[in-house]
């Protein structure tokens, strides 16, 4: 069973838009049943810029987020528009602390620019708010799912995000307590 | 029942290690760190790991030697290896020292799901391997448990009613009767069907041998163990373990074997590790173990623990409405397995075989009709083709009184009743031999 907090923060760091945002917020609500807070941060990215792999290093980063943001209260996900890296991989959508108080998301590498395809607004809310929700469900508690549309289902490409839904399936949602927002 | 896998992950950069570990969590995966080859290696003493994520390069023992160590401690280890430095040489050094993979760092983490799942699919699948196995060894010759005498028809009714429970067996009969058939055909109607049947012959087996059998033993518990090995009771997890001739096994060998069926638990020979398995025991004799424990040559306290059900296979020649039944069903078995045509049996031969008493009992008339179908004529098995042609039913005498005027009729008959001869071939003398003629009441044939 996972501990209830009293909300969800999402913290920005960088430009985003306000649309995409507010969009994100609404469907993390929806999923969590818990209010969503969204405040912006203020964190000199450059010293966790890495010169040789030109990306940012999301552990630090998730670091920071832990010791500067988070507390028992609330769960924390800082959200960004760099690339993160991990030293192991070449790159990660997000991570966060599983069962634990923070989490980060980046929207970089979700947008079909990055991809060499025409930008798409409604698609890249789509994915933003999937990760988003994935990575708050293991700040919940949850590890990855086999269905193939949870959004707990692991991703590592964005045609992975694009194959899930956004939402959890029951017996992701039964194991964060969470009631059906479809059934209240 | 899916199996829950575990990874230990042996890099000396903490970023790496808690990146990956963080990685793995959220899949689900049980995982261990270790900074060092060192304390890797001192974690596999202690416990089991699925697959080992490896650095080559670590400061100390490096990630190749390492991987030459475990392999030589337990050869099924599935061992990928990482490095930064990639080069053609310490790739094939790995593959050929028995690496799973070879990976380059940083990896994606598509490749690293891949990985991991092709891993674990691998140990699935061997595991998987093994439990099929042990499952076909035991399904197999079910079916050989054939009769409609009563006496066999008291054993299939005594195996359904205690296929379904966990209690101990004891399964007696004369050997050749199928007590290991019974042994199976209850672990193939028991919950327990779709885990191994590990069978271990106590008989044919050291007292020290037996243990290292029995419990396992890790490597370099004695001259010749050069791997860690699981013992037949790790084996027979969630199964059940057959111990036939269990009468055989020693004194101290009958206190371990006690200990272990009261905690469901044991070390392996070498080892320090307390290892937990749950199993079933069946056991099977040919002596009274009963009275054995009268004469003290049996403990009283593991006879009940493995008494709690007794299952008594009869003779064959205490179900001859089953021979002609058994010699069909082996007929059929051994054409079938030869790829011969059908055969039949001649009304004699098969009169012939329900009179004879079968002292090595099912598995002595199993050996008589494949080796008739062997040396037959491919179509019908005649009395020349059974081993039993030129021998007489043996005669069941009660006691030695009988077996006594038997002997003397049939040498005093072989000499033609010349007394003098008899007495000398019996080797007494020939007032011995007229008194007993007297007490007998022996006639010579007129």
């Amino acid at each position: 069973m996972v501990g209830k907090p009293e909300n969800i923060t999402l913290i920005s760091f960088g430009y985003f838009e306000k649309e995409i945002l507010e969009m994100i917020v609404q469907d993390i609500e929806q999923e969590f049943q818990l209010p969503v807070k969204i405040r912006e941060g203020h964190l000199d990215l450059s010293e966790f810029f890495d010169v040789n792999r030109k990306q940012y290093d999301g552990n630090r980063l998730l670091g920071e987020i832990e010791a500067r943001y988070s507390s028992d209260n609330h769960k924390t996900l800082g959200l960004f528009s760099v690339d993160l890296f991990i030293p192991i991989l070449t790159y990660i959508f997000g991570q966060a602390f599983l069962n634990g108080r923070s989490g980060i998301a980046s929207i970089h590498r979700l947008k079909n620019e990055r991809y060499g395809i025409r930008g798409d607004k409604t698609v890249l809310i789509d994915r933003f708010r999937k990760e988003a929700i994935h990575e708050l469900g293991h700040m919940f508690g949850l590890i990855h799912c086999t269905n193939p549309v949870c959004v707990m289902r692991s991703s590592t490409y964005v045609e992975d995000i694009d194959q899930k839904n956004h939402i959890f399936c029951p017996s992701c949602r039964s194991k964060l307590l969470v009631p059906d927002p479809d059934k209240r | 029942m899916a199996k829950k896998i575990s990874i230990l992950i042996v890099d000396d950069e903490q970023s790496v290690r808690d990146s990956l570990y963080n990685w793995f969590i959220e899949d689900g995966y049980d995982v261990e760190c270790a900074e060092n080859a060192t304390k890797a290696l001192s974690l596999l003493e202690s416990s089991n790991f699925d697959i080992i994520l490896a650095d080559i390069k670590m400061p100390g023992m490096d990630g190749l030697e390492m991987l030459r160590r475990i392999k030589s401690l337990k050869k099924d280890s599935v061992i990928i290896m990482m490095t930064a430095f990639a080069t053609v040489d310490t790739a094939v050094q790995a593959l050929k020292d028995g690496a799973f993979d070879y990976v380059t760092k940083p990896f994606d983490p598509d490749d690293l799901s891949h990985l991991i799942r092709n891993a674990a699919k691998q140990i699935m699948l061997s595991e998987e391997n093994e439990i099929l196995r042990e499952k076909v060894i035991s399904l197999e010759n079910v079916e050989d448990l054939i009769g409609k005498s009563e006496g066999m028809q008291r054993v299939l009714r005594e195996i359904e009613s205690v296929s379904q429970s966990n209690a101990s067996v004891i399964i007696t009969g004369e050997s050749g009767t199928g007590k290991e058939l019974v042994a199976r055909a209850i672990h193939a109607n028991s919950p327990r069907k779709y885990f191994p049947m590990v069978s271990v012959h106590c008989g044919a087996l050291s007292e020290s041998l037996l243990e290292s059998e029995l419990f396992g033993h890790e490597k370099g518990a004695f001259t010749g163990a050069v791997y860690n090995r699981k013992g037949r009771f790790e084996m027979a997890d969630n199964g059940t373990i057959f111990l036939d001739e269990i009468a055989t096994i020693s004194t101290k060998m009958q206190v371990e074997l006690l200990r272990v069926l009261e905690t469901k638990s044991f070390v392996r020979v070498g080892g320090h590790k307390e290892i937990s398995s749950d199993f079933r025991v069946i056991c099977a004799t040919n002596r009274d173990l009963k009275a054995m424990v009268d004469k003290g040559l049996f403990r009283e306290d593991l006879f009940y623990r493995l008494n709690v059900v007794n299952i008594f296979v009869p003779p064959l020649r205490e179900r001859l409405d089953d021979i002609p039944l058994l010699v069909d069903y082996f007929i059929k078995k051994y054409c079938h397995s030869m790829n011969r045509p059908m055969m039949t049996i001649d009304a004699s031969a098969l009169k012939r075989l329900e009179e004879f008493p079968f002292p090595g009992n099912i598995r002595e008339l199993e050996n008589m009709i494949e080796r008739a179908i062997v040396v037959g004529n491919g179509k019908k098995i005649s009395l020349k083709d059974l081993p039993l042609a030129k021998e007489k039913k043996l005669p069941t005498f009660e006691s030695l009184d009988d077996l006594e005027k038997n002997h003397i009729q049939q040498i005093l008959d072989k000499y033609s009743w010349n007394v003098t001869a008899s007495a000398k071939a019996l080797k007494v003398d020939r007032v011995t031999l007229y008194n007993k003629i007297r007490k007998y009441d022996l006639k010579a044939p007129k």
